[in-house]
């Protein structure tokens, strides 16, 4: 198919690489340089969707970010994406895209029912309608709306692209490439100003590229050539293309997208698909411009129907012809210039001018063009369903109010043009208050409130000289500020069209007798109706009448539709536009993936993962591993076809008969040193530490201020002003921060450092009867007899050259022992004990059988431990001093902690010895007592004792004190269990703690 | 997110820190006598301030201090930092 629409020797595109393309399903050709768009329109399609709620015929308005409709699903390499706007995406080789919204097909829409049962579907519908019968909205209501909406679909696959983030920093972040962005940032890199300037489009200039002006006796094109590659030669300033700054943040950061390889066929190898930018900037200059209004009138949906500035852009940019017989509706000069700009290409243009009687220099080249001009005439409507094919026309008195007779005339497209609307969404986002300018009638920046000014359109300056001079200025003398440097650059000579005063129309009113829809709001379908039906309901604040009408809450956040909004409110209510206001911009500006937000935290790298040194042996020995905060830790060890229940059970058996070793390297460890450090244990945990002689470890429970238990651990004395402090896995981190608080902040006198050691230790626990054996004879030169290495004892050794420590301390409540090396050597280590270990039977046990083992001795950890309890709850009530104060101990004293009925841990064991008791489940008295039936305590942690060969969970129970021996029921509602149980005592073996004494 | 300086360190952007609540708040001295009033008030009681607020923040991901921060809970603007032993004045 040819390229119909075409112009020759017109355009930036590259005429000499010939690109095919398909579109739903159908091969066409277009050029590189091309977008998505330029490249349909340039094969005379413009029915590229369906609008969102009556399913009409959509085309192309704009030509840019600002587009409502031609929303398209992408195919690339093997990927698809939703919600890409047809105007911003670059042509490829091999693209193919096709419309969304549209059920079975573009030309043929089931949806478009609704478009004539539009009587049913007006603001409020769905609330209204879909509110009853309750039940229906799941099952029908909702699945319906979703099958008939909808902007796409989003792949279910894994995205193989490559997402990275970047954080950066500048002294002036230009957002915008147009003239008063390129003027700035000119002078501000001359200055020696870092500067970022980021431009969202593949071509840097934006206005300068479509308009007929003159600058330094340069066409404004060749200018802006000309600053770029000068800017991009010195290595203060970062050009960026393809690159949209979408959200203003706290304390002048910004966030921008950088697509980097979107508008290529795939990826290159080692080269992300997007890039997202954190910029934070001293000085932040918006130079983002402005978007061109729609005026409305009937059916101004159609496609054919666009802005006046995309037609000009399509015929400049791309060499495209939006048609071939245009209707130009204006209420402004800039209409003008795209009449002028199609007479130049050999097309006959008719302008309609809202003015009675305008004259400027534009309008008088138009005239002497031949260009036809019809004065105080208006659109009344579009004519035909997928394309334009006429307009209904008229006069329209000096009041605006009376249409003529209507007149009916041919043409294929209707471009529009009702002024200029400064893009101010980053000033508004980063607090600026904005204000209402009435010259222009929109709002423009007020008062920053952050580092940030906003120049030329953006801010309702629609003049080039006054742009570059205020550009020119505002870069240098921000930038002065920052450098102390000046290297003031000559301001060039500007020769532009002068324009005249526009006409504040906006809104064609309906002939008699004719019910148009009239579209405020293209891509939500809003009409006039729908904002006059809000407020006749009683809908007044904007924001209400944004979300009852969803005006300007679709995807292109209402950039065409707002300000059409607001002056129809304001009109209706009979109140000026900046006292209805406009509803607060959020980012991001436009749509940004959510790969680009997640960058590369997928997957596994979502967490960092942290090893033990001896993690490649548990690999190696069909560890299989559990996650224990960002660590891997072996669950179990599996051996043949063993499941985690056997596997565990064995493991811990073993370590009831004989000994296991387990890699407790995951512990938290803090150094302490100082003279004051025996004094800060003493503060910071709840028992005695100012006697504890060197050589000897103590286990310690650490309290918040509540009351509440924050950690346990046992810290020995290396030496005289030496503590290695160990902590859970879980709170090492919490446990430091704890730490650093009470001696920066509360007792700064304290000669302390504290600092992590966790790393800088491999660890590993040998327990069971025959651990006392191995450790003879991994340290044969060390006494390690119970009278050399009592209970709770430490010393150093070493093993085969390397120096460790050797802890006498069990978790296990087996004897066991605690061995640490410096974490290079943790593989050397585990290695000698499993091979020494052999005639032990030794056998490594993982988290599980931990687990198991610490269960059934009645040891409380994480799941007892869990934020909610106090000392006595856990039975560590022994170990709070009476004689000092610490941390927490203040709020002990609050009565609920002192009641006689408080929690309290104990053990609980099936009546059937067989059924398991699942964690988290509820005890209670009466098992078929009405609901709800009254909680006694839950199962805080659940094993099969391998002492006993059966079931055994601890819980925290109510009155646990008394409730020894006690029948109760275990429910677990999720499992749809209820086990009979008896209360025992939490100490299920060895309550008296001989083994680990022996 | 907000930049904060760092007595110690300088500007650093905020995910390198972590708040840590009013920072006007004294702790008891410990081993003294105080009523259950003055106890809870310490433990629980904060006030929701909306404007100038003097609120303590740790350098985790750098110095690993604690600072003070001067800041305006409604608008984010910070004022003043200090280092942990130095007064609010
Ligand atoms: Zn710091």
């Amino acid at each position: 198919m040819t390229q119909k629409f075409r112009l020759e020797n017109v355009g930036l595109i590259n005429r000499n690489k010939k690109l095919s393309f398909k579109f739903n399903g159908k091969t066409y050709y277009g050029y590189e340089g091309d977008t998505l768009a330029s490249a349909l329109i340039a094969n005379g399609v413009h029915l590229v969707g369906r609008s969102f709620k009556y399913h009409r015929p959509r085309g192309f308005f704009g030509a840019g970010v600002d587009e409502p409709y031609a929303i398209v699903q992408l195919y690339r390499n093997g990927e698809t994406e939703p919600n890409i706007k047809a105007t911003e995406q670059e042509l490829f080789e091999g693209l193919e895209a096709t419309s969304v919204n549209c059920w079975p097909s573009v030309n043929f829409d089931i949806g478009a029912i609704n478009n004539f049962l539009k009587i049913f579907l007006p603001a409020g519908f769905y609330y209204k309608t879909f509110m009853w019968p309750k039940s229906f909205w799941y099952k029908i209501y909702e699945p319906f709306i979703r099958k008939a909406a909808g902007l796409g679909t989003a792949s279910i696959k894994h995205d193989k692209e490559r997402y990275e983030h970047k954080y950066e920093y500048c002294d002036l972040l230009i957002a915008g490439s147009g003239p008063s962005g390129l003027a700035s940032a000119y002078a501000a890199a001359k200055n020696g100003a870092s500067v970022i300037l980021a431009e969202d489009k593949s071509r840097f200039g934006g206005t300068l590229l479509t308009s007929e002006v003159n600058i330094g006796n340069k066409s404004g094109k060749e200018w802006a050539e000309g600053i770029i590659s000068e800017l991009k030669e010195m290595p203060n300033v970062t050009v960026k293309n393809r690159s949209q700054v979408f959200g203003y943040y706290d304390h002048n950061m910004l966030v921008m997208s950088e697509r980097i390889s979107d508008h290529l066929p795939e990826t290159k190898k080692f080269h992300p698909k997007q890039r997202l930018w954190y910029i934070r900037a001293k000085e932040v200059l918006i130079s983002s411009g402005s978007i061109e209004r729609p005026i409305v009138f009937g059916n101004n949906d159609t496609p054919g129907v666009m802005l006046s500035s995309a037609a000009k852009e399509y015929m400049k940019v791309y060499g495209v012809l939006v048609g071939r017989n245009p209707v130009i509706f204006t209420n402004n000069d800039s209409g003008y210039e795209t009449a002028i700009e199609f007479k130049n290409n050999g097309i006959d243009p008719l302008i309609l001018d809202t003015r009675k009687d305008p004259n400027s220099e534009i309008i008088n080249d138009a005239k002497n063009l031949g260009i036809e001009i019809k004065n105080s005439y208006v659109v009344v409507a579009a004519k035909g369903y997928k394309k334009v094919k006429s307009a209904d026309i008229s006069k329209i008195s000096d009041d605006k109010e009376q249409l003529g007779k209507i007149e009916n005339i041919k043409c294929d497209c209707i471009c529009v043009s009702g002024f200029w609307t400064p893009t101010i969404h980053l000033a508004s986002q980063s607090g600026n208050k904005t204000k209402f300018n009435e010259e222009i009638d929109a709002f423009v920046p007020g008062v920053s409130k952050q580092n940030e000014k906003t120049l030329g359109a953006a801010k309702g300056i629609y003049t080039l000289q006054e742009t570059l001079k205020d550009s020119f200025e505002t870069g240098n003398e921000l930038s002065k500020k920052i450098t102390n440097s000046e290297n003031k650059v000559s301001f060039p000579n500007v020769v532009e069209k002068k324009s005249t005063v526009h006409d504040k129309f906006w809104c064609v009113p309906l002939p008699k007798g004719k019910n148009y829809k009239r579209f405020l709001d293209f891509q939500n379908d809003v009409a006039v109706s729908d904002i006059e039906i809000a407020l006749k309901e009683g809908y007044r604040s904007i924001e209400h009448v944004k979300r009852y009408t969803t005006l300007g809450m679709a995807t292109d956040q209402g950039k065409t539709s707002n300000l059409n909004g607001l002056q129809l409110v304001s009109k209706i209510e009979n109140k000026v536009v900046p006292a209805v206001g406009h509803t607060t911009f959020r980012p991001p500006y436009t749509p940004v993936s959510i790969g680009a937000i997640v960058g590369r935290e997928v997957g596994k790298h979502s967490k960092p993962t942290r090893k033990s040194p001896m993690h490649t042996w548990h690999e190696e020995n069909n560890a299989v591993f559990v996650d224990a905060g960002v660590w891997l830790r072996p669950r179990y060890y599996k051996q043949g076809n063993e499941n985690l229940f056997e596997a565990s059970k064995r493991e811990a058996k073993n370590v009831r008969t004989n000994v296991g070793v387990c890699d407790v390297t995951t512990l938290g460890k803090i150094d302490i040193k100082g003279p004051d450090a025996a004094e800060l244990l003493n503060r910071v945990y709840t028992n005695a530490w100012l006697k504890l002689p060197v050589g000897k470890a103590r286990y310690g429970v650490m309290l918040r201020e509540d009351g509440i238990v924050m950690d346990d651990g046992t810290t020995t004395r290396i030496s005289e002003n030496h503590y290695h402090m160990t902590t859970t896995t879980a709170q090492a981190a919490n446990v430091l921060s704890h730490l650093e608080y009470y001696l920066q902040l509360v007792w700064p006198e304290l000669n302390v450092n504290v600092v992590s050691s966790t790393e800088q230790w491999a660890g590993a626990a040998i327990a069971g009867p025959k651990s006392r054996d191995l450790l003879k004879k991994l340290f044969p030169n060390s006494d390690v007899s119970n009278e050399g290495l009592p209970f709770m004892g430490y010393m150093e050794g070493d093993l085969f050259g390397v120096k460790a420590r050797i802890f006498r301390i069990s978790f296990s409540g087996e004897l066991a022992y605690e061995v640490n090396v410096e974490s290079d050597y943790g593989n050397f280590m585990w290695e000698k004990i499993i091979e020494i270990g052999q005639e032990f039977k030794i056998q490594p046990y993982g988290t599980e059988a931990l687990s198991t083992l610490r269960i059934e001795m009645g040891h409380v950890a994480g799941s007892e431990l869990d934020g909610r309890t106090i000392p006595y709850d856990n039975s560590l009530e022994g170990l709070l001093s009476k004689k000092k104060d610490f941390i927490g101990k203040r709020s002990l004293n609050r009565d609920a902690f002192t009641s006689e009925d408080r929690q309290k841990v104990v053990g609980v064991v099936p009546l059937d010895k067989k059924t398991s008791i699942p964690e988290g489940s509820h005890l209670v008295k009466d098992a078929n007592a009405p609901l709800p039936n009254p909680k006694l305590g839950y199962i805080s942690a659940s094993c099969w004792s391998v002492e006993y060969d059966n079931p055994f969970s601890l819980a925290i129970l109510k009155d646990g004190k008394n409730m020894i021996g006690e029948k109760l029921f275990v429910m677990s509602p999720l499992k749809n269990k209820v086990i009979p149980v008896e209360i025992v005592s939490s100490h299920y073996v060895d309550p008296k703690g001989e083994r680990v004494r022996s | 997110m907000l930049y904060i300086k760092c007595p110690h360190c300088g500007w650093r952007s905020q995910n390198e820190f972590s708040y840590g609540g009013d920072a006007t708040v004294k702790r008891p001295e410990l081993g003294k006598d105080i009523s259950d009033q003055d106890w809870n008030n310490f433990v629980y009681n904060r006030k929701s301030l909306r404007g100038r607020h003097w609120e303590l923040w740790q350098h985790l991901s750098g110095c690993r201090q604690w600072i003070k921060v001067e800041r305006d809970t409604a608008t984010h603007e910070i004022f003043n930092t200090l280092k942990a032993t130095e007064e609010i004045s």
